[in-house]
């Protein structure tokens, strides 16, 4: 409970690590290592009553199923309250709130693209063309930073974020912005005057920071309030990029990837 | 054929693997490695030393399936990947089988031994087993990729399960082994 999500991921590598060092030890005896859960597979698995497994779901089943607000609102604020208990100050519970969303990012990745794989596909079935392609990976910043504006605020929000924008001071070249207008997490939360500091959406830039790591793009990301009259709710996710990046983005750029 | 399949994490722990055959052409879908059975660690190494071959090719190609990138000629082994967007990679060993002339028993007159000869190259022709680096091979393991992708997804989207963790599932197994017979 202590722990945090990140740290505690990161424990379970090092524990499945040493795990699999003893699975490659015992390479020698893959039957039994088959063996083991298909034998107890009837007394040990446990199946639904309707006999399905997540295997048997289809992954696009829910992908118009849209989630009712309210009961998103709900869960929203419990997350909320949860992350709020036992912090020291408003930065930690940004940092916390980020780091429930981390994982989610990592997972919206791969759903993104094997929803997106499994409508072209079948679209180039229906119109017997192969013109469709299954998506790239991005491989460099620009393409990352358009399938979170684009596609992915579109699976989360049902909408494109408002604006992508450059940092313009040259000292500062990794850092992107990606600005929602009127973000959802937000609708229903007032802060308190005295934290006037604090954005909820900060577990939103926890998802960003997970989809940007998943790719391989390391990445600070951070969610700033940045009012207007008009979006007194408008929020900025600051992107901040690693060295390595920045410096994978000078090869590939020499390299003509795009 | 032969295969190896693992999985393994963007930070180089294996995950998930399994060993099977080629269940097409009247294949019984078990794998019979050149490696004697207690030196099927080398698999792994063979796996393994490709790694980096995918690591290059991972940032100069954005596609997820990277197709045949390795080869590891003292045992005839073939290495194919896929990149999921998180970065986890899947690698898939294939090896053909021995060349008939050492496995088979001889003393064949030559009118049967050319009639094993038409009967083989016709099997190769159609089937993916024989001929590893063909298009229709490369297809093959593209849509076995797919089907595993698609199984990976379901068991990542699962809450109890975090990056990096072994898949266990049996259930996962048996999906990969099907996706096996149904397109290797």
């Amino acid at each position: 409970m202590s722990q945090h999500p990140r740290h505690s991921a990161m424990l379970s590598i090092s524990t499945s690590n040493s795990n699999l060092a003893n699975a490659g030890a015992d390479k020698q005896q893959p039957s039994q290592n088959v063996s083991t859960p298909t034998q107890s597979s009837s007394p040990g698995l446990r199946v639904p009553s309707n006999r399905k497994t997540i295997y048997d779901r289809h992954l696009n089943r829910s992908r118009t199923a849209e989630l009712s607000r309210a009961s998103f609102a709900f869960l929203f604020s419990e997350m909320v309250t949860y992350a709020q208990r036992r912090v020291t100050g408003i930065q930690d519970l940004e940092k916390r709130l980020n780091e429930q969303g981390y994982p989610l990012g990592l997972r919206l990745l791969d759903l993104l693209f094997y929803r997106t794989m499994s409508s072209s596909t079948s679209s180039s079935l229906s119109s017997s063309s192969t013109s469709s392609s299954p998506p790239n990976r991005p491989l460099r910043i620009l393409p990352l930073l358009h399938l979170i504006h684009g596609p992915l605020w579109r699976l989360l929000f049902q909408r494109s974020a408002d604006a992508l924008e450059h940092s313009v001071s040259p000292e500062t070249p990794n850092e992107y912005m990606i600005t929602d207008n009127d973000p959802l997490v937000n609708t229903y939360i007032s802060v308190p005057r005295e934290m006037s500091m604090l954005n909820c959406a900060a577990f939103v830039a926890g998802i960003i920071e997970g989809v940007c790591d998943g790719c391989g793009f390391e990445a600070k990301v951070s969610a700033h309030n940045q009012p207007t009259e008009m979006w007194p709710g408008r929020t900025v996710f600051l992107l901040r990029f690693g060295d390595s990046v920045m410096e994978r983005e000078k090869v590939l750029e020499r390299a003509g990837v795009r | 054929m032969s295969y190896y399949f693992t999985i393994l994490s963007p930070s180089d722990a294996p995950l998930f693997n399994i060993a099977f055959g080629t269940s097409k052409s009247g294949g019984d879908g078990i794998a019979r490695f050149r490696f004697p059975d207690s030196a099927q660690y080398m698999n792994q190494f063979v796996i393994h030393s490709s790694l980096d071959i995918v690591e290059e090719a991972q940032w100069m190609n954005g596609n997820m399936y990277l197709k045949h990138i390795d080869t590891y000629p003292p045992a005839a082994a073939y290495i194919s990947a896929f990149l999921t967007p998180s970065g986890t990679r899947f690698l898939l060993l294939h090896q053909p089988p021995q060349p008939p002339s050492t496995s088979s028993t001889g003393g064949s007159s030559l009118l049967s031994s050319s009639f094993s000869g038409a009967s083989s190259s016709r099997a190769s022709s159609s089937s993916v087993a024989a001929n590893p680096t063909s298009p229709q091979t490369e297809e093959a393991v593209r849509q076995f990729m797919n089907e595993v992708y698609e199984n990976y997804v379901k068991t990542i989207m699962s809450p109890f399960y975090r990056q990096g963790m072994e898949i266990r599932s049996p259930v996962f197994r048996t999906k990969v082994t099907a996706a096996g017979r149904k397109w290797l």
